[in-house]
């Protein structure tokens, strides 16, 4: 972190797939002919299937017919490939030869398929001890060499097609073992199947019910992708001489056949070579695009690091962007005027920031507090420039520590910026990288942005844990991330940040993973270096209570939208929108009233591809009017630091005879 | 009602004492409010209780006899943190309830027990045949309450159900965990970091830190007269609690 440009990778536009992580499994398996690649692939699959129904059906005799006269021949009209030392056609034997090839791979793939699901889920079934020999027995089986292992079962088995079928199926058990393993593994840490345990589910059914439905979709892939391989090891060991015996003929057969003629005639190595080439390809481009299409990561696809984005300047709307007050003061570190953020989806453009402004001054605390899915992040994301290709962001104006990101922007402003813009994220776990040490990333910072050599980065790193509070951090700096504990981790991150020396530090939910004593150690600390520095804080979170504890200011953000722009004391006594009324009731304290229901807000949040007309809280309103359903409110100030979108501001909420305020049960 | 004993626990991984020696009784029809931090092994006792921990000593009692930690008949349920992650992404949310349902209900039992539950929940018992994705984690949670609730446990165990929430949605969790244990007179074991929400649910607490129980007794009488530090300094540490201390 620290530089902004430092972090790749990070998963930037988290708050939209918070809202709905819907997998639309039916469209996605679909997604695979979309792709021209992908329909090429299911085109030319379906293509061999046919063919391997109906060749042998029409030219089964003809493909045998022995014809003396013609043996050895080239090319011709009559014979395409030539014929072969008995004079049979080369093309008609490749055709027919088609059904015994995908019919041998396709066992065998069967083969591997079972043996490795039975393997590969024994230990979830078996129970931790024999589990693990099982495990180990996968292990030292992948460490040979497939063909290495078809050629020693071939030899087992004795010479033949069975012999094949079973050598190629063996060899490819152990490597599907273990991807079923491991894909067994991550379904079984989730809590549903935990869940089933405590219901008294048994091994075998959780593995039915739960754990194979959740693992089939990368295993299809994967098996789609072993057929294409073994259709290539059965050419290998049919050429060999171990696999399909005359007068059976499969394409490796054909080949080794049509190589003993290599210079009388070609294309009768070419027919059944080219036969296996474009079989193979089939088979392995269908597994890639269904692999591409539902998400299933295949070794060696580059994924694509978001690039950073300018801001595009936005044509300034007629209505409500009316100023942060604040925006004349001199000491700005971020002025943003009516700034939305995009993204593309299925029908047009979502956009799950529509229209904020607000300005922060020089060592000021801000807080922007919101529901999941408010746009609170992708708002701090768009200040910081961390949001991805996708995203389209638009702003009337976005000034950040005097650089203005709606113009060009060069190598000076990323230096400017990443060693003056900070952010903190949730989880200090993923910001970090696990394989290096904590010192030498937080060195790196200094050396990048600060030109400092080896050994002053590194005392800077020193000094930084110190300052942020981090016993012995002598030791510690040499420590990797997965040694300190989780409040630990999170001030590291705050030490990143502070390597250069920042004027405004971003946090986005930086305590939401953390109990709620490391809360508050971490809360005090970013509240101690804004104070020492008069550094500005940008403080994001969930919970209204932990804002408070910390801002001079908050925004409450509702659908995209700043709704409601207060001084953090007067969250308890003077909010006037009644979201904020409600979000500031919705917390149990130590005061809370025992004998009554908690304050909760009837309905859901507003998904943001289907905004309603008018004030978007409406529908959950307790105050709500027909105006309201018809006219957005503006963002108004009342001559104060006070400012608030609602057209019933402050008006008191009717408490119902069963003594709950604003609202009861959640409607479903 | 039930009441749910723990006898000198310990829970061992590897080498670590996750759990060393607690004794805590939950009583019928009260909800004891189980706190620490991350690492207290409060999560660990939670999971000992319904068997995802193994025993390394001491003995958990239902009404006296041992909880049965195998085989079809479960007493104690466990409601889970993560409500995007404890119910089955493929199954309807109708079928996860009917799971945990006794074996000898017939289908058309089933199904009028998964409206009841839902029904109970505050949830439309139409949405039977929804899927997990097509619910807010407020409503998954309640889903995930539900599915205890069909085993017909004695004692419920819930393993910070809200913490995983936003803090709008907690209110309605919080709400009816309060109304189903009153209604139904269930004893529950409840475990969370938060002080605040302890308070809200429960009328007994105990404090655990380093795998022992530091503090225990009637919820008024530990949160307004805590007797150890370390539960202080989880009181001092509830969100708002500084409302007054810190503005400049």
């Amino acid at each position: 972190m620290a530089g902004v440009d430092g972090i790749a990778g990070v998963d930037a536009v988290s708050d939209p797939s918070r809202a709905g992580r819907d997998p639309r499994r039916a469209s996605r398996w679909a997604g695979v002919v979309r792709t021209p690649l992908g329909l090429a692939a299911v085109v030319l699959t379906l293509a061999l299937l046919v063919l391997a129904v109906v060749a042998p059906m029409l030219w089964s005799a003809d493909a045998s017919a022995v014809d003396t006269d013609d043996i050895l021949a080239g090319p011709s009209a009559e014979h395409w490939a030539g014929t072969d030392n008995l004079g049979r056609d080369i093309v008609l034997r490749t055709l027919v030869a088609t059904r015994l090839s995908i019919g041998l791979a396709l066992g065998a793939t069967a083969i591997a398929v079972v043996v490795g699901l039975v393997l590969g889920t024994a230990p979830l079934l078996l129970g931790r001890r024999a589990g693990r020999a099982v495990v180990a027995g996968v292990n030292v089986a992948v460490a040979f060499p497939g063909l290495l292992l078809a050629l020693f079962f071939a030899v087992v088995f004795g010479v033949g097609a069975t012999g094949a079928v079973l050598a190629v199926g063996f060899a490819g058990a152990p490597s599907f073992a273990r991807l079923v393993q491991t894909l067994v593994a991550g379904v079984a840490a989730h809590d549903y199947v935990s869940a089933a345990r405590v219901a008294g589910v048994g091994e075998l059914r959780i593995l039915v019910r739960h754990v194979l439905p959740n693992i089939a979709e990368p295993l299809i892939v994967n098996a789609t992708i072993g057929a294409g391989s073994a259709l290539l090891s059965f050419a290998g060991l049919s050429f060999l001489g171990l696999g399909v015996q005359a007068p059976a003929y499969d394409w490796g057969r054909l080949l080794f056949e049509g190589v003993g003629s290599l210079y009388v005639n070609p294309a009768a190595a070419f027919a059944p070579g080219a036969a296996v080439l474009l079989a193979g390809l089939a088979l392995n481009l269908l597994g890639e695009s269904a692999a591409k299409a539902v998400g299933v990561a295949s070794p060696g696809e580059l994924s694509v690091a978001p690039r950073r984005r300018r801001a595009a300047r936005a044509t300034p709307l007629p209505g409500p962007a009316e100023p942060d007050p604040q925006a004349d003061a001199p000491d700005l570190v971020l002025d943003v005027r009516d700034l939305h953020v995009g993204f593309p989806a299925r029908d047009g453009r979502v956009e799950p920031v529509r229209g904020v402004t607000f300005a922060v001054r020089r060592g000021e605390a801000v807080g922007i507090v919101g529901e999941s899915g408010s746009g609170k992040s992708l708002t701090a994301l768009a200040v910081a420039q961390l949001l991805d290709d996708l995203a389209d962001v638009r702003a009337e104006r976005l000034d950040v520590l005097g650089e203005d990101l709606t113009a060009p922007g060069g190598e000076s402003r990323r230096h400017h910026l990443g060693t003056s813009l900070a952010m903190v994220f949730q989880d200090p776990m993923s910001s970090f990288n696990p394989t290096t040490r904590v010192g030498a990333q937080l060195a790196e910072v200094a050396r990048h942005h600060q030109g400092m050599g080896r050994r002053e980065a590194m005392d800077r790193a020193v000094d930084r844990l110190a300052a942020v509070r981090i016993d012995d951090a002598e030791r510690r700096v040499r420590q990797y991330p997965h040694e300190f504990s989780g409040g630990m981790r999170q001030r590291a991150m705050i030490g990143m940040g502070l390597m250069g020396s920042p004027e405004l530090v971003i946090a986005d939910e930086p305590t939401t993973a953390l109990d709620v004593t490391v809360q508050q150690q971490v809360l005090d600390l970013l509240q101690a270096i804004r104070r020492a520095d008069d550094v500005a804080l940008v403080l994001i979170s969930h919970d209204v209570t932990v804002v408070g504890d910390v801002c001079d200011r908050v925004l409450v953000m509702y659908a995209g939208r700043v709704v409601e722009d207060l001084p953090a004391t007067g969250l308890t006594t003077s909010a006037r929108h009644p979201y904020t009324r409600a979000l500031v009731a919705a917390v149990p304290t130590m005061d809370t009233d025992l004998d009554r229901p908690l304050t909760v807000i009837p309905g859901r949040p507003v998904d943001p591809a289907d905004v309603p007309v008018g004030c978007a809280y409406a529908a959950r309103c307790p105050l709500a009017s027909d105006r309201c359903r018809a006219e957005d409110p503006p963002l108004a100030g009342d001559g104060t630091a006070h400012r608030v979108a609602c057209w019933h501001a402050g008006d008191p909420i009717d408490v119902d005879p069963g003594g709950r305020p604003l609202a009861q049960v959640e409607a479903t | 009602m039930s009441e749910l004993r723990f006898e000198q626990v310990s829970v061992r991984y590897g080498r670590s004492t996750v759990v060393d020696g607690v004794s805590l009784v939950v009583p019928p029809g009260e909800v004891v409010g189980l706190v620490g931090e991350s690492g207290s092994g409060k999560s660990t006792l939670a999971r000992a209780a319904v068997g995802l921990a193994p025993l390394h000593g001491g003995s958990i009692l239902l009404d006296g006899e041992p909880v049965p930690l195998r085989g079809r008949r479960r007493p104690v349920q466990m409601v889970f943190q993560d409500p995007f992650s404890s119910l089955d992404p493929r199954m309807t949310i109708g079928a996860s309830i009917a799971e945990a349902m006794p074996r000898d209900l017939d289908r058309s039992a089933r199904r009028v027990e998964v409206a009841r539950l839902l029904e109970l929940v505050h949830l439309d018992a139409a949405r039977a045949d929804a899927r997990p994705a097509e619910l807010s984690g407020g409503q998954r949670q309640r889903v995930a309450l539900a599915r205890a609730l069909a085993a017909r446990p004695a004692v419920v165990v819930a393993d910070e159900i809200t913490s995983a929430l936003d803090v709008s949605v907690q209110g309605t969790v919080l709400n009816l965990v309060r109304e189903l244990q009153r209604e139904l007179g269930l004893s529950m074991l409840f475990i969370s970091h938060n002080l605040a929400v302890v308070r809200y649910v429960a009328s007994y607490v105990a404090v655990m830190h380093r795998g022992v129980v530091v503090e225990q007794g009637p919820a008024a009488q530990v949160l307004a007269e805590p007797a150890e530090p370390y539960t202080r300094d989880l009181l001092a540490a509830v969100p708002g609690s500084t409302l007054r201390r810190s503005h400049p």
